[in-house]
């Protein structure tokens, strides 16, 4: 967000707000500590807006839940903008000298009335106008989101309608207001960071655009930068079909599972020359593998750092000898470094991190040993007195304002890429379960009570209508593939929408159904929203399948 | 340019003596917290930093000039010249009174401290008569206000019975229950707020009970094992403890506990691996970190098992790219 790739707000000011939002986001079974921090709020009096199209048990605890149809997003946080604006409570002196674009955006959400609003999202006009002028009167908001806002092939305009709301109100840049999108992975945060990600270098430096960056990497790293971004994971699989990429080095990552339209990544995963999986199970993309290299556990055999959602890095520790001949992950990089002739030698967790806080001025004061003493530092930390930054964004409200104004951006509402129709009747979206964690090679490591396996849940009313039984096991088919399981009867979930995860892989692949209609901006794939029919088993499936 | 971060309003200090030694502590703060800065040394069993005191154990109580009655010390709140004294006769007498009876009707074995508090304060629980026999399975469980039943003549009632083994993630023994509410607080309003834990019965029938006396796996539970977290006694316990206790394999002076991050979703949860043999035995996290308060959920408490289920990497059937 305006040129800081992180949440803008801690967990403690969570606790302190008065008015959260979970959009996109059912922080009580995926974030379940993060949604103590929203617990205290409550029992402090705090009111919280769940915003999500399957009644979640997050929602459960809200004050209002506005149940939009799957991809309304856009259209309902543009209704509230509008709420806001004629309702008087634009903040126009934080609009005039903190932000540019409001003119444009203020012409965009004018059509968004409650009444189209209503007819678009399936909200209630009084319950959007309620959560608009809460929001908007608030001392302290925080909106949090997560992949019900991102896993949309208009994943960034989402996040940006998100992002204007805070800027229409000033919710933002100020202890206890701002925007939290919660990550889903341990250090999701930390790859980005670290520049695991094609369009910057470690600190969120871009060294195609600052020549000092460019020159500062180049000099310490004795070599010459490409001014050009790499590709993100669809771009890859593009170029990988166009024959562009024919080697690719996957590790810790398993997209022969995770991808959406999983029979397509699977193909071209299959048609690549060389193939190296460094992971530590030898996973369904390892298993096509031309060269395993068996990895150590990053969060418990390794030593480093990682960083949670609210930009805190903390340290990871070495506590078990990792099995069999499973090697560091840096070691095994180190060791293919020197067989390319780059002789790094191999340098320790530390003293990799300490030539990072040297190219990286938003880490630089932190030391490991006060990551150790201090329970960790919030980023930017710019130097060993500085004690790291508990929310972003206050350069906003300085005066003079510091740096350029943020911008508001008229994004446009669009639906899904693949609606329902008389073929494939039912939206499917999909997601996780508290006890379960993504295609389940962790997770499924431990006896849980509380797991069922893999289900297609439905409404009350699709069941009895379709003549189905709870727990009948039924044929779910997109245009891309088709998998079989058993129906769970779910009274969360509205007529036409049913939900599914893709933790339960080996028995029901969930991602040969969804569609990778992908964001071009973020790469992300619309794993929320595609199109599927539910037949009896032994039916002959009319649709045709690609 | 600074960031504007409330800060915490400055509190007045409050002196206060505590065994005849000045002590001054910020105004708001307990009797229990003036002892801890004055090094002197109260016994507690349902008092945690992170959980609201509910003053049932009575184990640390102390005696308050003026005060008619002893005083739990863990939420008495100081006031001005407050005269505290922790180890008069009166309050060595309560406390050993309170040990005795906890002692003579639940199994203490696992206890940390405790053993060493019965001797300091001469406590005989066997004073009471050998033990009656142990309640069978289910029994104290169906017990409702108005049945009990005194134990025969001669022998001292206890709340012995069968462990409960009923999931692979933890199990409960109640015969080592000493009803101190902490699961409660746990699973309840200070923590979890799934509240699928609550204390059923009356006077000794009192016990702690999912609804209506339903299995772990039937309730509401979510297996966040906050409650094994805060248990003081090993009434809750997770099932790898108890299986290497039965095993005889249990040693703590063998296991090194190292703090991390959890592997799993990114709010970055602390957890302390406790590690024996090089293979994780349980999972903690540090009350004191401010993520969690020393809170996890099901996948950091029991989601690590992954590390230690993977196979030697078998040849890989790749994938002929002739």
């Amino acid at each position: 967000m305006f040129g800081a790739g992180g949440g803008t707000t801690s967990y403690r000011e969570v606790e302190e707000t008065d008015v959260i939002f979970l959009w996109g986001a059912n922080a009580r079974e995926n974030h379940p500590i993060f949604f103590h921090h929203v617990l205290k709020a409550l029992h402090r009096g705090a009111k919280l807006f769940a915003v999500d199209p399957r009644r979640t048990v997050s929602a459960q605890w809200a004050d209002d839940w506005l149940g939009l149809h799957v991809g309304t997003d856009i259209a309902l946080a543009h209704a509230m903008a509008r709420v806001i604006i004629h309702a008087g409570l634009a903040n126009e002196d934080f609009i005039r000298r903190a932000t540019s674009g409001y003119e444009e955006y203020r012409q965009e959400v004018e059509q968004f009335t409650l009444d189209v609003a209503e007819r678009i999202t399936g909200v209630p006009a009084e319950v959007i106008e309620r959560a608009a002028l809460t929001y908007a009167r608030a001392g302290r908001a925080v909106i949090c989101w997560t992949l019900g806002i991102t896993e949309h092939h208009n994943g960034t305009d989402n996040v940006f309608a998100l992002i204007n709301l805070s800027l229409l109100t000033g919710h933002i840049g100020r202890y206890g207001s701002g925007l939290s999108p919660l990550r889903g992975q341990n250090n999701v945060q930390g790859g980005g960071d670290m520049g695991a990600i094609p369009n910057r270098l470690v600190g969120f430096q871009d060294w195609t655009t600052d020549p000092s960056v460019r020159q500062r990497f180049e000099t310490a790293w004795n070599t010459t930068l490409k001014p050009e971004y790499g590709k993100n994971l669809s771009e890859m699989f593009e170029a990988m079909d166009h024959g562009e990429i024919h080697a690719v080095y996957a590790i810790g990552e398993n997209p022969a599972r995770s991808e959406a339209d999983q029979g397509r990544a699977e193909r071209l995963i299959r048609g690549l020359d060389h193939l190296v999986v460094q992971d530590i199970f030898l996973t369904q993309t390892a298993e096509l593998a031309t060269v395993v290299l068996p990895a150590s556990a990053s969060w418990c055999e390794a030593e480093g750092t990682v960083t949670n959602s609210e930009r805190r890095v903390q340290r990871v520790r070495k506590a078990l000898e990792p099995p069999f001949d499973a090697r560091d992950d840096m070691w095994i990089i180190a060791e293919i470094a020197q067989r390319l002739g780059y002789h790094w030698g191999h340098p320790t967790a530390e003293e990799t991190w300490n030539e990072l806080r040297t190219l990286a001025p938003i880490f630089a004061g932190m030391s490991y040993r006060r990551l150790d003493n201090e329970g960790g530092l919030h980023w930017p930390c710019h130097d060993e007195n500085h004690p790291g930054e508990l929310f972003l964004h206050s350069r906003l409200w300085a005066e003079p304002r510091g740096g350029p104004p943020a911008p508001f951006h008229a994004v446009k509402h669009e639906m899904p890429v693949e609606m329902p129709d008389d073929e494939y009747p039912f939206q499917l979206t999909t997601g996780r379960r508290l006890d379960s964690y993504n295609t389940g090679v962790q997770s499924g490591g431990y006896t849980s009570p509380l797991r069922r396996g893999e289900s297609v849940d439905m409404s009350p009313e699709d069941v009895a209508r379709l003549g189905f039984t709870d727990g009948e096991r039924v044929r779910i088919s997109s245009r891309r593939g088709s998998v079989e399981a058993p129906i769970r009867i779910d009274r969360n979930l509205r007529p036409g929408l049913v939900f599914m995860t893709f933790h339960f892989q080996d028995d029901v692949r969930t991602n040969l159904l969804t569609i990778d209609a992908t964001d071009p901006k973020s790469g992300t794939a619309e794993f929320k929203a595609c199109a599927v029919r539910i037949d009896p088993l032994g039916a002959a499936v009319t649709a045709s399948i690609a | 340019m600074t960031a504007l971060i409330p800060i915490e309003p400055l509190r007045k200090s409050v002196e206060i003596s505590v065994d005849s030694r000045p002590v001054s502590v910020p105004e708001g703060s307990t009797i229990l917290d003036a002892c801890r800065r004055a090094d002197i040394e109260v016994p507690t069993l349902c008092y945690l930093d992170t959980l609201h005191p509910v003053n049932v154990c009575r184990v640390c109580v102390v005696e308050v000039e003026g005060s008619r009655v002893l005083v739990p010390s863990c939420s008495r709140k100081v006031e001005p010249g407050m005269v505290v004294k922790t180890d008069s006769e009166r309050v060595r007498h309560s406390r050993k009174m309170v040990l005795e009876f906890l002692a003579s009707s639940v199994d203490l074995s696992t206890t940390p401290e405790v053993a060493e508090w019965l001797a300091d304060y001469a406590a005989d629980p066997e004073r009471y008569g050998p033990p009656a026999p142990p309640s069978a399975a289910g029994e104290r469980d169906s017990h409702g206000p108005g049945h009990h039943h005194a134990v025969e003549p001669g022998f001292r009632a206890t709340v012995a019975q069968p462990v409960k083994l009923d999931n692979d993630l933890y199990i409960r023994d109640y015969g080592k229950c000493i009803l101190c509410y902490k699961c409660v607080e746990a699973c309840g309003k200070d923590a979890q707020n799934t509240f699928a834990l609550t204390v059923a019965g009356r006077g000794f029938d009192a016990r702690i009970s999912t609804e209506f006396a339903v299995l772990l796996p039937d309730s509401a539970c979510v297996y966040c094992g906050n409650c094994i977290g805060e248990c003081p006694t090993g009434a809750w316990m997770f099932k790898t403890e108890f299986d290497r206790r039965a095993a005889g394999t249990w040693d703590e002076s063998a296991q090194e506990v190292t703090t991390t991050i959890c592997p799993y979703c990114g709010v970055g949860c602390s957890l302390e691996l406790h590690v024996q043999d090089n293979e994780i035995v349980k999972v903690t996290s540090p009350l004191d970190h401010s993520i969690t308060s020393g809170h996890l959920c099901i996948k950091g408490r029991f989601g690590w098992k992954f590390v230690q289920n993977r196979g030697p990497v078998r040849q890989s059937e790749g994938v002929d790219r002739g």
